[in-house]
């Protein structure tokens, strides 16, 4: 057997940590201020510094949607944005569409589509949803299907999220 | 990801300053390809310089009838322009064509033209890649090669350029603007991206330390007879296995000028003078189109999984072709090729 002992680690080029870096966020509605590391997404600052674990970690490389908020009323990948990039942003996710108790309409439109099985994507769902009824480009079913493509529901729960986000347009 | 350390650039000279004094720096904007690559440890920077807040997002006239967009436009907001929609409807319906609506919202301009390659090798630190680690060899070319290129590769790589956009800006002759320790710089969209060579690491030809800070767009649009047609594997959210832009000028049946770029391809957006001098002058007709096709593709090599797209680009460009020249262009929405 050939010595043990004398290996040398792999060497790895490595920066020295900056100082966390302080973010505001005012997230659905209420300011929040966190120290964050440079390369804390957005996703991790809510779920991880927040505890907003609303928001989904699907794939963490922006395929798969499980993370969509809305940030200043644009739907984004959160996996995809540092979290010092957004600082002073306004950013809503799935805990804030709910208002006084009430479901946001997209909320009752799945429940009442069974628009989801396991759930895991329906934050992401409902999100890039509502940022879709914001934007106002969709409005046949066909431009529904084209303008949600950047959410995967690996239930295939599609033709019913389909429904549930006519039914939130007031189409059906 | 590794540690990095982060700055924010007060103004485009600022930015060129700071990526100056750090070679291993790197600009953020949208973040949406950077940041991915960064998980996947194939970008290391040490230092995110984030240029999001730079005035670099309007949209503006040109002297010369064409636009100026600046390079942290949206894709989303391009797309949806109304000056882009009416007058460059080719380049939107790319945009659209490209990513998700999330995706679209982040990602700007300036970095949808300097997105890197998504072949799988080059993404896989475990396996060689020449544009990763320039002479670790090309893994793809023995490889799993059903994306990879058709024209223009090189014994080094056979990588494609992913984007949509760039295939519609190579057709329009978009010009790219840029900023560096130099002063500014207007490079011909055609000379901004590269081909492999023996340099597969070097995607453009933007210097060390340049800045994109805007896309020209000159005042021919083609907004009568384009289309952009995207052939890939699903319907939507996908890379192209080919995909084609073409614009044509018409005076009856006759073509007056005739613009055709293809994506997923080759390791740039692919134009060939010559394919569009072979419609210039002609009748718009299935065998103009074909003779065209014939000429663009005539040095066209496959790879052990993707000698299918010289074919499937053969009939990609006849039928964008006979799109353009009906009117007809491709829908985003509704996926049906007619």
């Amino acid at each position: 057997m050939a010595q043990t002992g004398t290996a040398v680690p792999p060497t790895r080029e490595t920066v020295a940590p900056p100082d966390k870096i302080p973010v505001a966020l005012s997230v659905n509605g209420v300011t929040r201020q966190l120290k964050v590391a440079p390369w804390t997404t957005l996703l991790d600052a809510l779920r991880d510094h927040l505890d907003l674990t609303g928001t989904k970690k699907g794939c963490d490389h922006g395929q798969c949607g499980a993370c969509t908020v809305l940030v200043d009323g644009r739907r984004i990948n959160s996996c995809l944005t540092l979290a010092v990039m957004k600082d002073g942003a306004k950013v809503t996710t799935i805990e804030g569409l709910a208002s006084n108790g009430a479901l946001h309409a997209l909320q009752q439109a799945f429940i009442d589509h069974d628009a989801f099985q396991c759930g895991y994507c329906t934050p992401g769902q409902i999100c890039s949803a509502a940022g879709l009824i914001a934007e106002g480009k969709a409005k046949s079913a066909d431009e529904i299907r084209e303008l949600m493509s950047g959410n995967i529901c690996r239930c295939g729960a599609y033709p019913n999220i389909v429904a549930a986000i006519q039914q939130a347009m007031g189409g059906s | 990801m590794i540690n990095f350390q982060y700055a924010r650039a007060s103004d485009v000279a600022d930015a060129v300053r700071q990526i100056a004094s750090d070679p291993k720096a790197k600009f953020i904007a949208g973040g949406t390809n950077l940041i991915d690559l960064m998980k996947e440890d194939v970008e290391r920077p040490s230092r995110l310089i984030d240029i999001s807040r730079l005035p670099l997002k309007s949209v503006e006239d040109t002297a010369e009838g064409g636009l100026r967009i600046g390079a942290l436009v949206p894709n989303s907001d391009l797309a949806y322009h109304p000056l882009i929609a009416q007058r460059y409807p080719m380049l939107a319906s790319a945009i659209l064509a490209g990513a998700s609506a999330q995706l679209r919202n982040m990602a700007s301009t300036g970095g949808n033209l300097l997105q890197r390659t998504r072949c799988c090798y080059f993404y896989d630190i475990a396996t060689p890649c020449n544009k990763r680690e320039p002479g670790s060899g090309c893994s793809a070319i023995t490889g799993l090669n059903r994306m990879h290129a058709i024209l223009g590769t090189s014994e080094a790589c056979i990588a494609t350029h992913p984007s949509d956009m760039c295939v519609a800006l190579a057709a329009l002759d978009a010009t790219v603007h840029t900023a560096g320790p130099a002063g500014a710089r207007a490079i011909a969209f055609s000379d901004f991206h590269r081909l492999p060579g023996d340099t597969p690491q070097r995607d453009t030809n933007l210097q060390a330390s340049e800045i994109v800070t805007a896309v020209e767009l000159p005042a021919r649009g083609f907004a009568a007879n384009y289309t952009y047609l995207k052939i890939r594997d699903r319907l939507s959210y996908a890379f192209a296995l080919v995909s084609v832009a073409a614009a044509l000028e018409l005076e009856g049946d006759t073509i007056k000028e005739a613009r055709l770029a293809l994506g997923g391809v080759a390791h740039k957006p692919w134009r060939d003078p010559s394919a569009e001098a072979a419609l210039r002058g002609q009748t718009a007709s299935q065998s103009t189109f074909t003779r065209a096709a014939d000429l663009l593709l005539r040095d066209a090599k496959g790879f052990e999984h993707n000698a299918f797209k010289i074919d499937l680009a053969r009939r990609t460009i006849v039928r964008a072709l006979t799109q353009a020249a009906a009117s007809t262009p491709q829908s985003q929405s509704n996926k049906k090729i007619r």
